[in-house]
């Protein structure tokens, strides 16, 4: 009660006064208050001469605060403060402490990075990085792919060939699947042969007098499989035509049908709608050749480098 | 002249208290952005940039219907893990003709502006239907009508026309038509022409077959062929790394 009275003795008010005795105190700012806003008016004039911050005619006062690097030409370059500039020295210092590997990567053919323990440490960490930015989407994380969509990387099974310079090839320049339409040549009778043919190459439960059908008209000019999937039925790897006798699945997805019937069916339904599909976009713009050639080792190492 | 500034001045004159709040608050927006119409550098003289096609605004005008943004931003900022993962930091020039302009930080997916390319068509269309099916760790809602959805192509000139008359160059006129002939070339200026959208939107529709179903126009085919162009249209390989810098 006497400290109310104190202060309604020494601070004003601001004249209202509500139901009767309700006074509002006119309070000046606090002093710490008031000091700190002048010492963010000082801490804002050195911002503004250190760095980039008054326009001026068509232009900007760069500000006193420079930033060094070196460009992609070599050139050592300076220039005032900026998010740009900054990037370009941070991407300086990132590359020196990676330049020896990339060096080496770039320097060592790929059977020698692949005997050799230190880099096979620096392919598994930068690869995995690369690998899970940049193909896990469609790859996924562990390279094992989509049936139906997106080959498996960690077999031996290889569409385009899993050598070094044939995974190079892919991830470069990319790939494109294709596989005619048969529903409008063959009738639905030939297809379900050539489909228990297939699965009897792979040992798949089928229908022995359709499949005998079948391999007669795998070879025939009528259907003319072996164009492109061969005389063997083994796929060639220049076209990425699929091996169609080693029970491994892409397009058909064989493995997900629970009976023998449905398994036929699956690879029924690939014969009379063909494929236009089976993209892989080309990395070659997108990652450098340093990159390229990490994944090219990562991919290998997956599993089933030949 | 006896001035004694007092605060109840303010406070007391409720007119004074509303223009004088209304000016310090405009200063932070108008110290920031003014400048920039006045400064030559502010949007990047750079090669390449043109309007969308008709096909490629019909697929951001669904982006912008399906709420796209509001997890994904399309404005790659000039970090180094920024770079690393996305590619080139974003320019102000490769978003001159978007309105409104899809910048932003909050990522609840990643940043999108230079996915075109990144991916196949059809992982698109599989991703947008059934993300889970692609990205088992993804929490992106299944956008199945796309694919189920005919495209409505015959508004496309209203839009074309109402994006002009904000500044987009999408011609209307002879005159106009020849200027684009001679800025983006002959087969750009042409998809770029009113009269034509809703033609040259079929032809692209049926050429490019976004979403592997030639049966008809969806919206699929036209949100894919948004995508498939975001980021794509400034060739970096022609510039130095440090092209730029000199811009901020």
């Amino acid at each position: 009660m006497s400290e109310q009275k104190l202060q309604s003795q020494t601070v004003q008010t601001t004249g209202h006064a509500w139901d009767g005795d309700l006074q509002e105190y006119n309070n000046p700012l606090p002093v710490w208050w008031v000091y700190t806003f002048y010492v963010t008016v000082v801490f804002a004039l050195v911002y503004w001469t250190i760095y980039p911050s008054w326009p001026f005619g068509k232009g900007w006062i760069g500000g006193l605060s420079n930033i060094t690097y070196v460009n992609s030409d070599g050139e050592t370059k300076t220039h005032s403060w900026n998010t740009r500039a900054l990037l370009l020295e941070d991407m300086n210092r990132a590359a020196i402490a990676q330049k020896p590997y990339f060096d080496k990567v770039a320097a060592m053919s790929y059977a020698q990075i692949a005997k050799d323990p230190d880099m096979n440490g620096f392919i598994l960490s930068a690869g995995k990085a690369l690998f899970s930015d940049n193909c896990a989407p469609c790859h996924q994380a562990g390279g094992q792919g989509v049936v139906g969509f997106f080959p498996n990387l960690t077999d031996d099974d290889w569409l385009y060939g899993g050598s070094f310079d044939k995974i190079h090839e892919t991830i470069t320049g990319g790939r494109h699947g294709y596989m005619p339409t048969f529903s409008e040549v063959l009738s639905p009778e030939q297809i379900d042969q050539l489909a228990n043919y297939v699965a009897s190459l792979s040992g798949i439960g089928h229908d022995a007098t359709k499949a005998a059908a079948g391999n007669v008209l795998f070879h025939s000019e009528t259907a003319a499989c072996y164009y492109c999937h061969g005389a063997d039925a083994k796929g060639r790897k220049e076209i990425g035509s699929a091996n169609l006798t080693d029970n491994i699945w892409l397009w058909a997805n064989v493995p997900a049908a629970s009976s023998a019937e449905g398994k036929v069916a699956a690879i029924r339904s690939v014969i009379a709608s063909g494929l236009n599909k089976g993209v892989m976009p080309a990395w070659a713009g997108r990652l450098s050749p340093e990159q390229i050639k990490v994944l090219t080792v990562y991919v290998h190492e997956l599993g089933g480098g030949q | 002249m006896n001035f004694n500034f007092k605060h109840e001045w303010i406070e007391t004159n409720i007119g004074l208290l509303a223009v004088l709040t209304m000016l310090a608050i405009s200063v932070g927006g108008l110290v920031e952005i003014t400048p920039l119409f006045f400064i030559d550098k502010t949007i990047e003289k750079v090669d390449g940039v043109r309007p969308y096609t008709p096909l490629e605004q019909r697929g951001r005008d669904i982006y912008q219907r399906e709420g796209c943004y509001l997890c994904h931003s399309q404005m790659i900022r000039p970090f180094r893990d920024e770079k690393l993962r996305y590619g080139h930091y974003s320019l102000a020039a490769e978003s001159q003709y978007d309105h409104p302009f899809q910048w932003g930080s909050k990522r609840t997916g990643p940043d999108l502006a230079r996915v075109g390319g990144k991916y196949s068509n059809e992982w698109h269309v599989q991703h947008l239907t059934a993300p889970r099916s692609m990205v088992p760790e993804s929490v992106m809602p299944n956008y199945p009508w796309l694919k189920a959805t005919p495209l409505d192509t015959s508004d496309i000139a209203e839009r074309m026309k109402a994006l002009r008359k904000v500044g987009v160059p999408y011609s209307l006129t002879d005159a106009e038509y020849k200027a684009n002939v001679a800025k983006f070339g002959e087969t750009v200026a042409k998809q770029l022409h009113i009269p034509n959208a809703q033609q040259s939107l079929i032809e692209q529709a049926n050429f490019g077959n976004y979403d592997g179903d030639r049966s008809g126009i969806s919206e699929m085919d036209a949100l894919v062929a948004y995508l498939q162009v975001l980021g794509t249209m400034v060739d970096f390989g022609k510039y130095k790394d440090d092209a730029f810098v000199n811009d901020r």
